[in-house]
């Protein structure tokens, strides 16, 4: 049973300083039970401080937590422990144990759960069961990663960065499990840079820079948000000016990434040809341009800026 | 090969103690560490300082030849004391390297009396105390008789020797370190590898984390403490003369104060080499000043109350004590008193500071 009315978790003005950097600010959210919510952002925007919070591993400044209709008490919550999972951004497991063995110790302190044999089965570890941890792949340690988040049977489930540093295949094996687990009516909580990612798997996303909500939807409506269907990419040797590009035929938008334009098109048939035209007419020499669906990437340039990944 | 299904989870304390000592058994070194080497250590120690009979007073005549073979006449067959026959001109600097202890300079008097100098170090034992016995055998050899009637009763009494002392020392000694390395090292390290943080997030009590600790511990401490009463008795003849069970008592508070203590170490740092730091702050005064080697007493004497409360010295003062005078438990009540004071005080510490993250 999560909270009475159907949200798994809330949290609102969640304030966290360091020093002088306040790593998450006046945050608010709501995530509803049964759902996959995605927190996107940059390294550095206060994903991970975010989500100690709600796990209960960090103590808030100010603003409240509640996690399954609960607020964390201290460090004896055992009860509300015992229905979330969590699978922490790199944890080293103890590296001397089989991984069996990781699961089965982990599964001892669940009152109630999955046994040691279907997690290892669902997650595809009963091949190297006696293998040492420090012997396994980077996919197979993220899937231990998660056997120990999902050994409990949870209602929440919290994942920093689960694929992080992993090939598409190992990847795509992580994106099965979580997709099956939502479909069981578990509800997800991920932190993502992923923009894939989080289209792929996420019912709703929140886009966090610097600790603050710059979006918050489904990752459909943001990117309808934009009013563009597709993006321009272009890399010049000189410029243009924004309205320059702006009053050509099928242009919605234009935003920077550093100085280069990103051009955002609902027509594109009518909008590529124009804006060759422009370029040719102003003489500006094209090194670059790509085409491509328009992403949530966009909905963070378009907010900040700046990509994410060079944020 | 087709694998059984995983056996399900006992308790949580029971798993956390098992995987526990797994991870110590997997990793070689730490077992030849613990079990390995204090053993080769006590017979490193116990060969060097194996009890030797003692050695002769060595002594050289020096002088006018015809009186010196008169007087090494008389000598000759005492018992303790022997000639040497040394080609070296220069006898101060014998004496002084220690290569003869006396020199004896006999002159006959004009009267006809024969007259002798013993010239020795004062400064070494051998020639202070050695004199007495050359002169002796000297005086008798020219027929003094004893005023008194004298009987020697030499008593070889068993606990005396080095070794006896060494052993116990050497049970302290890694009692104090394999506690306080196997504890703190661990939770260091788990700290620094976010595994802590990671339990800290599940539903495990924490007290059964930290009791899996001294779980484990205290199995491979009935081993290790085996070990080397085994080795004592074995190789040099050392016995415990109180019982077993009082040794294995005594064994186990020590070690749980050296846990306590490790704890304590343990509780914050996030890197390794700071605690490695901070261990070698607790421990290296006791490995000098608690009586492992050599006995503390031997420090001045204003140090000596302070010395008691040391956790080692209260703990090798009890183990000894067992060893080799067969104390009870009763009779252990200061030192037992030290280490239960240390232990609650240091658990008591630790887990109000304790960092999961």
């Amino acid at each position: 049973m999560a909270g009475l009315d159907g949200v798994a978790l809330r949290c609102s003005g969640l304030w966290k300083r360091y020093g002088t950097i306040a790593a998450v600010a006046d945050l608010d959210l709501e995530i509803r039970q049964g759902e996959c919510f995605g927190l996107l952002g940059p390294n550095g925007a206060g994903k991970t401080t975010a989500v100690e919070m709600f796990e209960g591993l960090n103590t808030p400044d100010s603003g409240t937590v509640e996690v399954l209709g609960q607020r964390w008490r201290g460090d004896g919550d055992v009860r509300l422990r015992s229905r979330i999972g969590v699978a922490l951004q790199e944890t080293q497991l103890a590296d001397n144990l089989e991984v069996e063995e990781v699961v089965r110790l982990f599964r001892s302190f669940y009152p109630s759960g999955k046994t040691v044999e279907e997690v290892l089965v669902l997650l595809g570890l009963d091949g190297p069961r006696h293998t040492r941890v420090h012997q396994l792949s980077g996919g197979q340690r993220q899937r231990l990663a998660f056997a120990t988040a999902l050994v409990g049977d949870p209602e929440l489930l919290f994942l920093d960065e689960p694929t992080t540093g992993l090939d598409p295949q190992a990847r795509h094996r992580i994106w099965d499990v979580i997709a099956d687990f939502r479909d069981r009516k578990g509800t997800v909580l991920l932190t993502t840079h992923y923009m894939e990612e989080a289209e792929r798997l996420c019912d709703r996303v929140a886009i966090l820079d610097h600790g603050r909500t710059i979006a918050q939807g489904t990752p459909g409506d943001l990117i309808r948000d934009l009013g563009a269907e597709q993006v321009v990419e272009l890399t010049l040797d000189g410029d243009v000016s924004d309205d320059l590009l702006c009053g050509l035929p099928g242009v919605t938008r234009v935003a920077r990434r550093g100085d280069q334009p990103l051009v955002g098109v609902n027509r594109i048939g009518e909008a590529l040809p124009a804006l060759l035209d422009l370029l040719a007419a102003r003489a500006v020499p094209v090194r670059a341009l790509v085409t491509r669906q328009a992403s949530l990437e966009d909905v963070f340039i378009h907010h900040t800026g700046r990509g994410l990944r060079d944020a | 090969m087709p694998d059984r299904p995983a056996r399900p989870p006992a308790h949580p304390l029971l798993e956390l103690t098992w995987a526990r000592m797994l991870e110590f058994a997997r990793e070689p070194g730490a077992v030849f560490w613990t079990f390995g080497f204090p053993v080769l250590l006590a017979i490193g120690l116990g060969v060097a300082f194996r009890a030797r009979p003692p050695e002769p007073v060595r002594y050289r005549i020096s002088g006018d030849a015809s009186i010196a073979a008169d007087v090494r006449d008389a000598l000759e067959g005492s018992v303790g004391i022997e000639a040497v026959d040394l080609q070296e001109p220069d006898l101060d600097r014998a004496l002084q390297a220690g290569r003869i202890d006396v020199v004896v300079q006999p002159t006959v008097r004009e009267e006809g009396t024969l007259e002798v100098t013993y010239r020795y170090d004062p400064e070494r034992d051998a020639g202070r105390l050695g004199w007495h016995l050359v002169d002796d055998a000297l005086q008798r050899a020219r027929g003094r008789t004893d005023v008194v009637e004298v009987r020697e009763a030499p008593e070889r009494s068993p606990g005396v020797r080095y070794i006896d002392f060494l052993i116990p020392g050497l049970i302290g000694l890694n009692v104090m370190g394999s506690s306080m390395w196997g504890t703190a090292y661990n939770i260091v390290l788990a700290r620094r590898r976010r595994l802590l943080k990671r339990l800290a997030a599940t539903p495990m009590r924490r007290s059964h984390f930290l009791l899996s600790f001294v779980g484990a511990r205290l199995l491979f401490l009935a081993s290790e403490v085996v070990a080397l009463v085994i080795a004592g008795r074995l190789l040099f003849g050392v016995i415990v003369r109180g019982s077993l069970t009082t040794l294995g008592l005594v064994s186990l508070l020590g070690s749980l104060a050296f846990m306590g203590l490790a704890l304590l170490v343990a509780s914050r740092p996030r890197d390794t080499e700071v605690a490695a730091g901070w261990m070698n702050v607790v421990m290296l005064p006791q490995y000098l000043l608690s009586g492992a080697f050599f006995s503390w007493e031997r420090f001045p004497e204003v140090l000596h109350p302070v010395l008691r409360l040391l956790p080692l010295t209260a703990f090798n003062d009890a183990t000894r004590a067992v060893f080799n005078q067969g104390a009870s438990l009763v009779s252990l009540g200061p030192e037992l008193a030290v280490l239960s004071v240390w232990t609650v005080a240091c658990f008591f510490l630790a887990l109000r500071h304790f960092r999961w993250q």
